[in-house]
């Protein structure tokens, strides 16, 4: 259960941004959409606990981020929250395997090959395990930062303009990827984007 | 995969920044821990050679000198001494034993020294094979001369006179070996020891010769202003030829002067009295020493017989001890000059690391939230950037400790090859303790202010504007 209750947020005084409720249940997804500049990325920011807000609150499953010590909401983040950002950013000194392996690492879970063999299979980049992110194709990194954001099974998947630099065919299966994944483990999907093409893919769309 | 595996790639990563943090890190710490090492090993064979040895009693000349030769066998001889003379002041009631050095010739370039069995006890040499000298050509060799020149008992050899390789040799004097000594970690690895009596054979013939001309130059010496007189007189006598007597002396005074002129380098001693009655009948084939060590029996005379001699006797007497710590100051001078601009040089390299980190850091800022936002801490990314310091100031520390006991290994071969000493142990030193906190310390202080950053890091914007 993800919920969020009167959030507003503001970078300086006299510009507040009010968002609406946003209630989803487990396994339920949802897109927003929006123009630029109407606060599309500090609504997910706030969601994902990297912002905090002026006012309400937000909860995924009965924990209230926003009343959580920094630590704490760190902690949580990662082994809850997966984020996956408009452009494809990896750790460059480490390989596709280690990225995963550290994000495992950091969240204090057990560091699983196996587990990481297969969500990049999963995403058809199994074959790229061992290489360097600037080694990878655009498309790849793309689809390598959808198994960071995966790969200690979230309950809440966040997706920021996960498809605006990709064209109509690449627009779908990426799409289609992160209702899949998010299915897999029954998780809760949010995607925010200004890309149209996303609206017929999802059953419920937000509008700001 | 875990956070210091990150430090390392993120370290290897920028291979140009590290190796000159490296290399920067390297000379500081290599300089300043050559420099330690070099240092105690110096002062260890220094206090090592000195056991014992309360004073040294030699020619006239730099009491440095005199030290430097009679202890350590590293500087030439001031020149030489009368036997009778050391031998009365053997006899002093302060003295506990005084053993006699007589050197000035070498094989293969270490020295051969006449003395007696109270040497090789003095530094507790223990024979390895062989025994000790019984008669006069018979010799035994310290550990270092029998490994280097890969010597046995029994073989015979001709010394060369002079205490560098190839000088003149003598031919009918020849040595042989009887007894090979157990290191002791002393100048006497280095030398060759046998009787006093040997010395003054091989160069019996050459010595007479040398007593009378120096005996003359005693007597020279004390008519010193006589002489000079006459000289003006001669020169005033030989043109009007006056004074029968006087020519008579001058005749005296020439030969005199021209024995001296042939024995190099005594013009300059005083004489006092006492001095002048002994050498009025001098004996008349007298042996030689080059130089006595001498052990009081109490601390008084330390405070006597130093004075005692430099005042009433035409000798010179040298305080080990003073001397020494007088050369350590000289040295200081340099040590500390030197261990400034290694200290220098680490204070570079931490700026070095702090340039290499805080960069590191701005292009990496996105990497840093991008590990927040997958659960790292903050303490955790502060983790990161300081094991990345602290793993190149140690690499650093670890290839600087290396570079030292490289340099060791050659200042060491080196003054073997020089001075025929050697360096024993690679020791750890607490100092080089000191270096490693301080290494470690630069190490981070070079990170705080990226740790700072890392720390107060914003993650909306740092993912945002990315």
């Amino acid at each position: 259960m993800f919920k969020t209750h009167s959030l507003s947020f503001a970078y300086y005084q006299g510009r507040e941004f009010w968002f609406p409720d946003i209630q989803l249940k487990k396994g339920e997804n949802l897109l927003i959409l929006g123009e630029s500049g109407i606060g599309k990325t500090t609504l997910l920011h706030l969601m994902a606990g990297l912002l905090k807000p002026n006012s309400g609150k937000i909860e995924l499953m009965g924990t209230v981020l926003n009343e959580l010590s920094l630590a704490k909401l760190d902690h949580f983040r990662g082994r809850h929250i997966g984020l996956i950002f408009q452009r494809p950013h990896i750790i460059q000194n480490l390989s596709l395997s280690e990225n995963l392996a550290l994000i495992q690492y950091l969240v204090g879970k057990p560091q699983n090959k196996n587990q990481i063999k297969a969500i990049l299979d999963n995403l058809g980049i199994g074959h790229q395990l061992h290489k360097k992110p600037r080694q990878l194709s655009q498309g790849e990194q793309q689809r390598a930062t959808i198994a960071l954001a995966l790969i200690n099974r979230p309950q809440l998947i966040l997706a920021d303009e996960p498809t605006s630099s990709l064209d109509d065919k690449n627009c779908t299966k990426v799409a289609n990827l992160l209702k899949e994944q998010a299915s897999a483990t029954n998780a809760q999907l949010i995607v925010i984007s200004h890309d149209q093409r996303l609206k017929d893919q999802f059953q419920n769309t937000l509008t700001l | 995969m875990n956070i210091l595996r990150l430090s390392f790639r993120n370290v290897t990563s920028r291979p140009l920044s590290t190796v000159l943090s490296l290399i920067l890190l390297i000379l500081g710490v290599g300089m300043i821990s050559l420099l330690l090492q070099v240092n105690r090993h110096i002062q260890q064979q220094m206090e090592n050679n000195v056991r014992g040895i309360d004073m040294v009693v030699g020619a006239k000349g730099s009491p440095m000198q005199l030290i430097l030769s009679a202890v350590y066998h590293i500087d030439d001889p001031t020149g030489n001494i009368p036997l009778h003379e050391a031998k009365k002041l053997q006899k002093n009631r302060l003295v506990e034993f005084g053993i006699p050095l007589s050197f000035g010739d070498s094989y293969e370039g270490f020295k051969i020294v006449g003395t007696n069995h109270q040497y090789p006890e003095l530094y507790k040499a223990t024979i390895k094979k062989g025994h000790l000298w019984k008669r006069p050509l018979e010799v035994t060799i310290g550990a270092t001369v029998a490994k280097k020149l890969s010597l046995k008992i029994g073989h015979i050899f001709n010394g060369n006179h002079g205490l560098v390789k190839g000088g003149e040799s003598h031919e009918d004097h020849a040595y042989q070996i009887v007894g090979i000594f157990n290191y002791t970690n002393s100048v006497l690895d280095q030398l060759i020891l046998t009787a006093s009596e040997s010395v003054w054979d091989v160069h019996a013939h050459k010595d007479i010769g040398n007593n009378e001309g120096k005996d003359h130059v005693d007597h020279h010496h004390q008519d010193e202003d006589h002489a000079d007189q006459h000289h003006e007189e001669e020169n005033r006598t030989d043109q009007h030829h006056e004074d029968e007597d006087h020519t008579d002396q001058h005749g005296e005074d020439d030969d005199h002067n021209d024995q001296h002129n042939e024995d190099e380098g005594h013009a300059d001693q005083h004489h006092e009295e006492e001095d002048h009655e002994d050498h009025l009948e001098p004996p008349e084939n007298e042996h030689e020493l080059t130089a006595m060590l001498i052990k009081f029996r109490n601390p008084i005379g330390l405070l006597q017989l130093p004075r005692m001699v430099n005042e009433k006797t035409n000798l010179q007497a040298a305080v080990p001890a003073y001397e020494i710590s007088r050369l350590f100051n000289l040295m200081g001078v340099g040590l500390d000059t030197l261990n400034t601009i290694a200290l220098a040089i680490m204070l570079v390299s931490g700026l070095s690391v702090f340039v290499s980190l805080y960069n590191a850091f701005k292009e990496r800022k996105y990497e840093m939230a991008l590990m927040r936002s997958y659960g790292a801490t903050r303490w955790q990314l502060v983790w990161l950037v300081i094991q990345e310091g602290l793993l190149l100031t140690l690499i650093g520390f670890i290839l600087g400790i290396l570079f030292s006991r490289l340099g060791l290994w050659a200042v060491s071969e080196l003054m073997e090859e020089t001075y025929h000493y050697t360096f024993s142990g690679w020791t750890w030193l607490n100092e080089e303790g000191w270096l490693l906190g301080a290494s470690l310390a630069i190490g981070l202080l070079a990170c705080i202010l990226p740790a700072i950053h890392v720390f107060r890091i914003n993650l909306s914007k740092a993912l945002a504007n990315a």
